[in-house]
Order: structure tokens, then C-alpha cells, then sequence
């Protein structure tokens, strides 16, 4: 008598429970099975281009859709070229901006610091295409004639900071992806500092530490896992924009040169830039530059949340 | 559970009542059938492509719809490629295009049978920014060698051989196209393919070209209107309303009987009546005969099938069609496009009237 109520109650919390979790479940297998049908069609679609082109679409950068040819050399060194300019400038201001609002700001001014910097970090990436476009790229051409007349000379930097600088090139994508990742590593790797111990820092102003030997000594040491995942990230990030991208990196074909001021195009640029008229072998073309950049970006996200959830295990670990 | 039964039921209701609200929708419309502009639609009719014509597209269904108010119609851009798929695809109801298909690929089309109606020509302009140089004179061998980018500075002698008289810098040229595939890429590349008898040029034409490295793209006739107006030395194509709209330097250029043309709508005019029309009504009109004919002038098509299974669509679909070729024509010269010479509109309205509806 006594065992039929509970038999009952366990009843139906038994379909609730297989019920939310069949859900729970499901949900989960979706994100996987969407992120598997994408690259399965993708990599279909994209098969009569690898098959024709074999592994010269790694290697060459002749990209001519009505001969047939695509190369797509130019558009990965374009993506890798830009993306590393991007952290070059983005990684010491976004540290310095993370360092500034933990250890250094009041905290009157932290508030609203971090409250902009997470605005600037939704500002739909077509404004900052739009703005680098029409606002700076012309006048930045003349910094760059500037900076060429003065570093045109020395070996190397020569190169790299070539002649005939253009206002749409790798240089200006590189400092309009910079300003969008800045807010996404800034945060991440403010969060990371401020997991450091509070006696670790005490301990190095106790041994006569200045700030600056108590950041390097404390702060970069705990936190350097949690910083290079945050960079990857952001380095995720740069590498996949395409409006912003398509916008100001000049989209020349086939440029492969390591002078900033030169025009070049990103992988993701030219497929926003092509795919409207493209014919199919065209879009084969494209969706093989796509399906770089899904694995590309892939690794490049797999390895950060590796970097930072290890990092993140190990800063709660010190902390108890 | 009842409630669960009483939210199903009415939700039924309500979509049986909805299906028969469409219906009587349907019903009314057949009865308002007959020519008189009143009892016309209410119907929407969509059609995609080519962005060289959207101003034309704008502006004629802004007027049209004055005078047919039942007919709504969308037009949605995206480019001469997008508008011939679109139709094919049937997912609108009309395209336009500044290519006619290729072959292979005519014959596929959904709907079967389908016109090529003219709607306009328009000028594409040589457009660029050198100071000091304000009237420039270039053959179609000099644009060849410029934009394949064989000549580099504005001082060379084959501009200058153009331009006698005149004071040319030794300004780096920038050579600006477009990055996105376009009809505008194939009728400049067309020009130069034919006019050169492809010798100056090895490029080919198509709606993407394989421009050298050191050249820069821009999105759109806007876009590499923007680049011309912004660098010192550039050099582009653009159509005529947007080097107008951003207020661009635009060259003269050799014609097929060796006079130096500037682009505008007379010119674009003159073109028209220097072109060979097929039976099909296409045609080609670079390079086009005629004293004053600016050869690098682009047609623009529509595509329209010829058996049309919806009855009030299919009326008002022919309403629009005959609007373009024949009251729209008038709104042209505004929007700096040319009209089509009097024997194609002709053409044109004969070749609507084929439509049979259903």
C-alpha cells in the first residue's frame, strides 16, 4: 500500500527527467550535427574544384575563373598576412588596456572603461569596414608614403614598409581587424589577470617589487596561458571577417608580397566579393577557399579553448 | 488536455477561415479581369538583377505604379548573374541582365520560352583623377595597356601619342576595377577585345577578369568610384550616373571610325543606332558604327517567359514590360542612361505582344 504513491511519484519525474534530458540532448547533438553537415556539403560542393586543382590549390596563386584555374595561394597568404598584423598591434594595446583597467585604473574609471571596450565589441564589423574605407584610407596613405621615405632605405623593414603604399591594403585591413579583436582579447585576458592570487601580488610588493616588477614577475606568469588563448581567439576572429575585410584590403588578385602598403585580398573577402556573379565551377572555387578557412579556423579555436581552459583549471587550482 | 484541444481547434479555424479569405482574394481578382487599369491586380510581380539598370528599374516603377496602383512591383538588384539564376530558377517572375545566357545554359531555363527585351544603353565611362589634366583622349590600345597594367606612369608616350597638347605628370597610374563579378567588367573587357581584334588585349572578356596583382578592386560602380575619386592617378571604369554622381574626370574615346567620343547620353544614343540586332533581340553595342557613337556603351536586358500560367500576374507583368519600352523610355535621359533607338522599341513592343497568358 505504502509502495504505490511513491511508485507513482517516481513515475512521472522519471518522464520528466528523460524528457529534459532527451532535449538537453538533442540540442547538443544539433550544434554538432549542423557543424558536420556544413563541412560535409561544403567539402561536396567544393570537390570538383580539389579534384581538378589537387594540392596546386594550396600552391599556386593563379586564380582565373574563366580559364578554369584556381589558385588560392594569394587569399591564404592574405588572410595569414593581414590576421598577423591585426595581433601585431592589437595584443600590446589590448594588455595594456587589460593591465591599465586591473591593476592600475580607479575604480571610478573601470566601470565605464570596461562597459565601452564591451561596445565596442558588438559594433557591427560593416561600420568599421565602412569607416575604414571612407575615413581612412585615403589620408593614411600619406603616413604611409611617410613612414616608407623614412624606413624605405634599411634592408627588410625596406620591404616590408615598401614603395607605392595604396590606401586600401593589407596594412589598413590589418589596423580595421585590430581595432575589432581589441575589446574580445582585452576582456578575455583582463578576466585571466584578475584571477591572480592576491597574495602572489602581495608577496612580490612585500620582496620590494615596483608595479611593474610585480606585473612581470606575478601577473604575466599566471596569466600567460589565459592571454595566449584570449590571442588566439582573437587571431580566430580576424582571420574569419570578411565585410570589414572585403572593404579595405584593395581586392587585387593574386598578390602575394610582404609590403603592407600593397593591395591584397583575404579568403573570406573574395567570396563575399565573387559569389554574386559566379558561375558553378566559380562557386566550387569559392566554397574550397571556405572550406580552408572553416579548418583553419577550426584548429585555430580548438587549440585557444584548450590554451585557456587549461590555464583557467590551473589559475583555480593556485587559488585554493 | 481540453485546453490543449480548444488552442488546436482554433488554430484549424482560423487557418480554414484564412485559406478561404485567399481564396474569395482569388476569386475577386478573376472577376476584376479586363483591361481597364482599375480592375487590374491587386497583384505583385518580382524581379531581380542587373545593378547597371537598377536606377532605370527605380524610377520606372515609382512611375508606373502611379498609374497602375494595383500592380506592386518589386525589383531586387544583385547583379546581372543573380538576375539571369533567379529567373531561370523561376523564383521571380522577371530578370533583367546586361548578358544575354550563354548557350548552353539558355535552354535550360524553368519556364521554357522566354524574350529578351532591350531596355536601355548606357555609357561606361573611362573615369580618372590626374591634376592638371582636365580633357583626356585615350584609343582602346592605350586602355588596354593601362589597365593590364603595361603602362605605369600617366606620362608615357602612348597616353601623350593620344593627347597632343597637353601636359601629362609622371604620376604612378592605380588602376581601379571592380572585385565583384559584373556585367559592367564584361561589356569594358568586351570593348577592348573587340576593338583591339584581341591583340592589345590578353585578358579576355567576362564578368571577372584576370587583373594583374598590382591593381585594386572596388564593390560596385560606387566602389571603384570611390577609389578613383580618393587616389591621385587612378584610372577606372564606372558607369556614366555614378562618375557623374561623384563627380569624376571621364576620357574621350577613339570610336570604331576613329573619332574621340566623350560618354554621354547622345553618344550612348548614337551607339544604339550603329548596333546589329538579332532576331532574339540581342545584341552586341561596344564598339558600336557611327561618327558619334561612344563605343564603349552597354545594352541592358529583361527576361520575361512567353507562356504566363497565372492570368492576373501575366496582365500585369505585360503592363510593365510595355511601360519600359514605351512611356518608361522618356525617363531615361534624366537618370543619364540612353533610350533605345525608335526601330528596337518597336522591335521591343512586337515582341511582347508574343506573350501568351493563360
Amino acid at each position: 500500500m505504502a509502495e504505490t504513491p511513491h511508485v507513482d511519484l517516481s513515475g512521472s519525474r522519471d518522464t520528466a527527467d528523460r524528457a529534459f534530458n532527451g532535449l538537453v540532448i538533442a540540442a547538443a547533438t544539433l550544434v554538432l550535427l549542423i557543424l558536420g553537415m556544413i563541412a560535409v556539403t561544403m567539402t561536396q560542393r567544393a570537390s570538383s574544384v580539389f579534384g581538378k586543382m589537387g594540392f596546386e590549390f594550396f600552391t599556386s596563386k593563379r586564380w582565373a575563373p574563366p580559364d578554369g584555374q584556381f589558385g588560392g595561394l594569394s587569399f591564404i597568404w592574405g588572410t595569414v598576412y593581414t590576421s598577423a598584423i591585426a595581433i601585431a598591434i592589437a595584443v600590446p594595446v589590448s594588455l595594456s588596456v587589460a593591465l591599465f583597467i586591473t591593476q592600475i585604473a580607479p575604480r571610478r574609471l573601470k566601470m565605464p572603461l570596461v562597459y565601452v571596450l564591451d561596445l565596442l565589441a558588438v559594433v557591427p564589423s560593416v561600420v568599421f569596414g565602412l569607416w575604414g574605407v571612407l575615413v581612412l584610407a585615403q589620408p593614411i596613405q600619406v603616413v604611409y608614403t611617410h613612414i616608407h621615405n623614412v624606413v624605405g632605405g634599411i634592408p627588410i623593414l625596406g620591404s616590408i614598409f615598401g614603395d607605392t603604399p595604396q590606401g586600401r591594403s593589407f596594412m589598413t585591413a590589418g589596423i580595421i581587424l585590430a581595432i575589432m579583436i581589441t575589446p574580445i582579447i582585452t576582456s578575455l585576458a583582463r578576466e585571466v589577470i584578475e584571477t591572480t592570487p592576491t597574495p602572489e601580488k602581495e608577496a612580490a610588493y612585500a620582496l620590494g617589487a615596483t608595479r611593474w616588477e610585480m606585473i612581470r614577475g606575478s601577473i604575466i606568469p599566471h596569466s600567460k596561458g589565459g592571454i595566449v588563448g584570449a590571442v588566439m581567439l582573437g587571431l580566430g576572429r580576424a582571420m574569419g571577417e570578411t565585410i570589414a575585410a572585403a572593404l579595405v584590403i584593395g581586392a587585387s588578385v593574386g598578390q602575394i608580397s610582404i609590403n603592407v602598403f600593397s593591395s591584397g585580398n583575404s579568403m573570406p573577402a573574395v567570396i563575399a566579393n565573387e559569389w554574386g556573379e559566379a558561375d558553378d565551377m566559380h562557386k566550387s572555387g569559392l566554397i574550397a577557399l571556405a572550406v580552408v578557412l572553416f579548418v583553419i579556423t577550426i584548429v585555430v579555436n580548438v587549440i585557444a579553448s584548450a590554451i585557456v581552459r587549461r590555464s583557467m583549471a590551473r589559475s583555480r587550482g593556485a587559488r585554493t | 488536455m481540453k485546453t490543449w484541444m480548444l488552442v488546436g481547434s482554433l488554430a484549424v479555424t482560423s487557418l480554414v477561415t484564412s485559406c478561404k479569405k485567399s481564396e474569395d482574394g482569388n476569386n475577386a481578382a478573376k472577376i476584376k479581369e479586363g483591361g481597364d487599369k482599375a480592375k487590374e491586380g491587386p497583384v505583385t510581380v518580382n524581379g531581380s538583377g542587373s545593378t547597371f539598370q537598377k536606377p532605370f528599374q527605380e524610377v520606372a516603377i515609382d512611375s508606373f505604379s502611379k498609374d497602375h496602383p494595383n500592380i506592386k512591383v518589386n525589383y531586387g538588384g544583385g547583379g546581372s548573374g543573380k538576375g539571369r539564376q533567379d529567373f531561370s530558377d523561376q523564383v521571380t517572375d522577371y530578370g533583367c541582365s546586361d548578358a544575354p545566357y550563354k548557350d548552353d545554359v539558355e535552354k535550360k531555363t524553368k519556364g521554357g520560352e522566354f524574350l529578351y527585351v532591350p531596355v536601355l544603353l548606357g555609357a561606361i565611362t573611362v573615369s580618372y583623377n590626374v591634376d592638371g589634366v582636365d580633357k583626356l583622349q585615350l584609343s582602346a590600345e592605350t586602355i588596354a595597356k593601362i589597365f593590364q597594367r603595361e603602362i605605369k606612369k600617366w606620362n608615357d608616350p602612348a597616353i601623350a601619342a593620344d593627347n597632343p597638347g597637353v601636359k601629362l605628370p609622371a604620376t604612378d597610374i592605380t588602376v581601379a576595377h571592380r572585385s565583384d563579378g559584373s556585367g559592367t567588367t564584361e561589356q569594358f573587357t568586351k570593348f577592348l577585345d573587340i576593338s583591339t581584334n584581341s591583340t592589345a588585349w590578353h585578358l579576355k572578356s567576362g564578368s571577372t577578369v584576370e587583373w594583374a596583382p598590382d591593381t585594386q578592386g572596388g564593390n560596385g560602380n560606387s566602389g571603384v568610384a570611390q577609389i578613383v575619386k580618393s587616389t591621385p592617378g587612378a584610372i577606372g571604369y564606372v558607369d556614366l550616373p555614378d562618375a557623374k554622381a561623384s563627380s569624376l574626370k571621364f576620357a574621350a574615346v577613339k570610336n570604331a571610325a576613329g573619332k574621340y567620343i566623350a560618354p554621354s547620353t547622345e553618344s550612348a544614343q548614337a551607339a544604339g543606332d550603329g548596333i546589329e540586332v538579332k532576331d532574339n533581340l540581342t545584341f552586341v553595342s561596344v564598339n558600336a558604327k557611327g561618327d558619334a557613337s561612344y563605343p564603349i556603351t552597354a545594352p541592358s536586358w529583361c527576361m520575361l517567359y512567353v507562356k504566363q500560367t497565372d492570368k492576373t500576374k501575366g496582365e500585369a507583368l505585360k503592363a510593365y514590360f510595355k511601360y519600359m519600352v514605351t512611356d518608361g523610355q522618356k525617363l531615361i535621359p534624366s537618370i543619364d542612361f540612353a533610350p533605345l533607338p525608335k526601330s528596337l522599341q518597336d522591335k521591343a513592343i512586337a515582341s511582347i505582344d508574343k506573350i501568351q497568358i493563360q
